[in-house]
């Protein structure tokens, strides 16, 4: 904190998560990405008269799933409301959002920062409101076109205290909050079909004061990277602001992701008064606890217990759980290899952060793609601790895996990989070796033990590798003594 | 055609007279009756092509009471392929590519609309005057309004040119022209009736109903109107009950409440004597008399014009020139697209509730009025629970004067808004409430309102069933037409 001096800065975000629903929250249009425009749009979506909305339940259980996630109250009444302003690619004039009753209320984050402190971020409400469309202003001459496929999606906005308090800190927790979305199946956190959005509340205040500082808002950013420049850029500014004895205006502002900085989009005084009122057509959502207890149900593994438990249950080290537990798959993999491989948390570890992302990264394909499947990898791990092959082997016929020639047990057969555990074609490929070379191996009986990864490695390339490693160790170091 | 739907209707069955010859009848009484200005918009073609299927119906001796029966829809329930206007410049030329839940309902049972009856503007107004397409005369007297916002369909109705109209009731728009028309009109309880493809005026009072002769023809109609729709989330489940064997019961040890404040001033003294003769005549059927009270009955006007405008505000923002209905011609800008479409494309009486709705709802205002009348709207509802304790239906006059001249009230708003002074609290506590023909004075027709508990449709319709079979004042017609 001390590298802004006598200041300090307080965050807020709020996140725009876009429900993974296939229809939109009020109507039964398709919520797909990437249309030809104006064709996910019924009568609801461009408000036709007469048309009335209809929540959209799958979205509802959605909120609640992110809810009881981060231990908040649910409401058993929430309440619509519309948010009223004019705006061409907002059809009915109006933004159906939550108001004064959102669905989910008072909940909190544990979110671990990279220099290892972890804090607590209390997540003031999460409310469900549909998206509007988008104008697009190109390729119009001049005119203005209205896509109003987007209109109507389902948004969680999940509204955090102002308790961050540096850009890292807002970073981090977007992250977090971005793994969380997924791993619940609520949201696909694609940030560049607009999925996954941010709108970050920016005050700085004297480092001595409790009091809240004229804030702004930087609205609209959808990568992790242009939070962290945005909300730096906009510190550095108010600071430089304060410092000179220029006050603060509460405003609007937008990122410039070229120039690395912000710029004021509207101010307080030409802000829209929203006219907010409960939406007479729809009823308060109710949410019984029988509800509550169907999602409940459902509710996976959270990704921080699951750290805590790759940590304290099965010993692995902080950074391979955090790993695993970036996203649900991964650790899902990692769960299923480990399953079947009982007492090798590290070796299953290992292996998935290890040739498997590799793998995966070539490829670019997610970890449910994998072409080596998770009891595919089990097996050849299974074959590494009972020595039938080395670990350096194993990673040839992964390789060789992943390129389609079998699974594991048909590799090794077809390459004749099996390693060497027999002691009689040991023993006699170790006297091979000790014959061809007598001077290393006086040299060594005189005293230079360091020929004895000289003798290995002979022994190593006689047998293709196939040795295996222990029984070579031991045997080898009974000839050279004798 | 002062028959009763279910006359026509065995009329049809024993092949006395076709669905065609009833539909042109109709059409052709239409016509000649021009000068009421009832239609906006004939469809003889597809009236009669309905009327043909009914036939081949009728034919197989299949379907309901309605098969057959002509009929006129309020031009704001939406139907495909026929412009739906709402009475406003705004969507003079709008041809909707659906049909409202109350057009596909009706057409299920294969009753034949004949075209779009008139209204005031987008439902706002108590005289049908505030009609794109010219004020609506009264049948009874050239020079007089047919009340609002129903106009057309109680007209239409009243002239005898169709059996029965759809209507909608927000503040009293059913009841209000049933009354000064000489008919019979149901608004059922808010959620009995879907309101899907009825075009909002305020959502949270809006309610779709029927304008009949009489409450025996109602109950047919309602039969086909009611029911719960997934497409409308303020829709009930409430079972349907059967509205048209109810109609038989004897109203012997039925509780009539008799609302002071119903009968003091601003009433007529003609209005309150046919009142007072009607309620002897339920003594005479055998109901008892309940002197009560609503003490809050006089705050239901001021709430009901902060609520109902805000609502609109906000329902009205969907009509801004971007993809539908009336646009102003080169628009310079975004702003110009907005302020000229609108104020070109709504009559005055529309913006300024939308104005009025708009201050209403803004920051420093909301509480003031927009929750302050929130409340007053509990206050309402709970005084007719209260009621509801020790009687089974409130009676009272429907409107406080008969209709008035044209251009009588058209000049001074608050006037006109005071003659929704009986009707507008049925809307606000969301029950059901009939206006029947009790009388005349000066001349014209008196309605006398019932109200009833929520879904007590049956008991309404049942007590002004009895209360028609023993008077014949549902069965005059005025000179002159049809």
């Amino acid at each position: 904190m001390s590298t802004y001096g006598a200041w300090q800065p307080v965050i807020g975000l709020e996140i725009h998560a876009q429900l993974s629903t296939t229809s939109k929250l009020f109507s039964g249009a398709s919520t797909a990405y990437g249309a030809e425009p104006n064709t996910h749009t019924g009568l609801v979506d461009i408000a036709l008269p007469g048309t009335l909305p209809v929540p959209n339940r799958a979205a509802l259980d959605k909120a609640i799933r992110f809810g009881l996630a981060v231990g908040a109250r649910i409401a058993p009444h929430s309440v619509f409301a519309r948010k009223n302003y004019f705006y061409p690619d907002l059809p009915k004039g109006y933004q159906i959002s939550q108001y004064e009753l959102p669905v989910v209320a008072e909940g909190s984050l544990s979110v671990r920062l990279d220099d290892g402190r972890t804090i607590e971020v209390a997540i003031e409400r999460a409310h469900l409101e549909e998206d509007a469309g988008k104008s697009l202003h190109e390729e119009f001459h001049g005119a203005t076109g209205i896509d109003l496929n987007r209109a109507g999606t389902p948004l969680l906005e999940i509204v955090s205290k102002p308790v961050l308090y540096s850009a890292a800190e807002a970073v981090a927790y977007m992250r977090t909050v971005h793994t969380l979305v997924r791993w619940l199946g609520v949201c696909d956190g694609n940030m560049q079909e607009g999925s996954f959005r941010c709108d970050a509340n920016v005050s700085v205040r004297p480092a001595t004061s409790d009091k809240l500082g004229t804030r702004t808002e930087i609205k609209n950013v959808n990568s992790f990277r242009f939070v962290e420049k945005a909300i730096e850029y906009e510190i550095e500014r108010q600071i430089r602001a304060l410092e000179n004895g220029e006050p603060i205006v509460q405003e609007t502002r937008l990122y410039d992701p070229a120039r690395h900085q912000t710029r004021p989009m509207r101010s307080k005084e030409d802000a829209n008064d929203y006219r907010y009122f409960p939406d007479p057509d729809l009823p308060p959502l109710a949410v019984g606890a029988d509800d509550i207890a169907a999602v409940q149900a459902t509710m996976p593994e959270l990704p921080e217990a699951r750290r805590t438990r790759y940590v304290d249950a099965l010993g692995l080290p902080e950074i391979d759980a955090a790993q695993l537990c970036a996203d649900r798959a991964t650790a899902d993999y990692f769960e299923a290899v480990f399953a079947a491989l009982p007492g090798e948390a590290k070796l299953a570890a290992n292996w998935t952060l290890g040739e498997v992302s590799a793998a995966l990264n070539d490829a670019t394909l997610p970890i449910e793609q994998s072409r080596v499947a998770a009891p595919a990898l089990a097996q050849l791990l299974a074959r590494v601790r009972e020595g039938v092959i080395s670990g350096k082997i194993a990673k040839d016929v992964f390789a060789a895996m992943w390129a389609g020639e079998g699974d594991a047990d048909a590799v090794i057969e077809q390459r004749g990989l099996k390693q060497i555990s027999d002691s009689g074609a040991l023993a006699a490929a170790i006297d091979a070796v000790l014959a061809e070379y007598p001077t290393q191996l006086a040299d060594f009986r005189s005293g230079n033990e360091k020929l004895l990864q000289f003798f290995v490695g002979q022994v190593m390339k006689r047998t293709r590798g196939q040795a295996n490693p222990q029984q070579l160790n031991t045997l080898l170091r009974e000839k050279l003594k004798a | 055609m002062s028959v009763s739907i279910a006359q026509l209707a065995q009329a049809l069955r024993e092949r006395k007279i076709s669905a065609t010859d009833l539909t042109r009848q109709a059409i052709d009484a239409a016509q000649q009756c021009a000068d009421l200005n009832a239609l906006i918009t004939l469809d003889d073609t597809g009236a009669l092509a309905a009327a043909e299927r009914a036939d081949r119906a009728l034919a197989k001796n299949v379907g309901s009471t309605l098969v057959g029966i002509p009929f006129v829809h309020k031009d704001i329930f939406c139907t495909k392929g026929i412009r739906t206007t709402c009475a406003s410049r705004m969507l003079a030329d709008f041809v909707p590519p659906y049909d409202a839940s109350v057009v596909e309902q009706l057409a299920g049972v294969q009753a034949v609309s004949i075209g779009k009856a008139n209204m005031d503007e987008f439902a706002m107004g108590s005289s049908n005057e505030n009609s794109f397409f010219g004020a609506v005369k009264n049948p009874w007297d050239a020079a007089r309004v047919p009340g609002g916002s129903s106009g057309g369909s109680a007209a239409l109705v009243a002239a005898g040119i169709v059996p029965f109209a759809t209507g909608t009731d927000t503040g009293g728009s059913i009841r209000q022209p049933a009354a000064f028309c000489g008919i019979t009109g149901l608004k059922p309880t808010y959620g009995r009736v879907s309101r899907f493809g009825m075009i909002a005026y305020a959502s949270s009072l809006d309610c779709g109903g029927v304008l009949a002769r009489s409450a025996e023809d109602c109950a047919h109609v309602l039969t086909a109107m009611a029911g719960h729709d997934a497409r409308d989330a303020t829709s009930t489940n409430a079972p349907v009950d059967d509205y048209v064997s109810a109609l038989t019961k004897p109203l012997a040890g039925l509780r009539i409440g008799v609302a002071r404040e119903y009968l003091g001033a601003g009433i007529d003294a003609g209005i309150g004597a046919v009142v007072q003769a009607a309620l002897k005549q339920y003594e005479k059927l055998g109901a008892t008399l309940v002197d009560i009270s609503l003490p809050n009955a006089a705050l239901a006007i001021p709430a009901y014009y902060v609520i109902a405008p805000a609502e609109a505000s906000s329902n009205l923002a969907r009509y801004d020139g971007v993809r539908y209905g009336h646009r102003c011609t080169d628009p310079t800008s975004l702003e110009d697209l907005y302020t000229r479409t609108r104020a070109e494309g709504f009559g005055a009486e529309v913006q300024r509730r939308i104005l009025v709705g708009t201050y209403a709802l803004s920051a420093g205002y909301y509480d003031a009025y927009y929750l302050r009348a929130q409340r007053v709207r509990r206050l309402i509802a709970s005084d007719f629970t209260d009621a509801f304790k020790t009687v089974d239906v409130i009676a009272g006059p429907t409107t406080p004067t008969v209709a008035f001249k044209l251009g009588e009230k058209s000049a001074d708003p608050l006037a006109m808004y005071a003659a929704d002074v009986n009707t507008v609290a049925v809307n606000l506590a969301g029950l059901p409430a009939i206006s029947l023909p009790a009388g005349f004075s000066e001349g014209l027709p008196v309605g006398l309102q019932l109200i009833a508990p929520a879904f007590a449709e049956a008991r309404l319709l049942n007590a002004a069933h009895q209360f028609q079979l023993a008077t014949d004042w549902h069965a005059r017609m005025p000179e002159g037409v049809a």
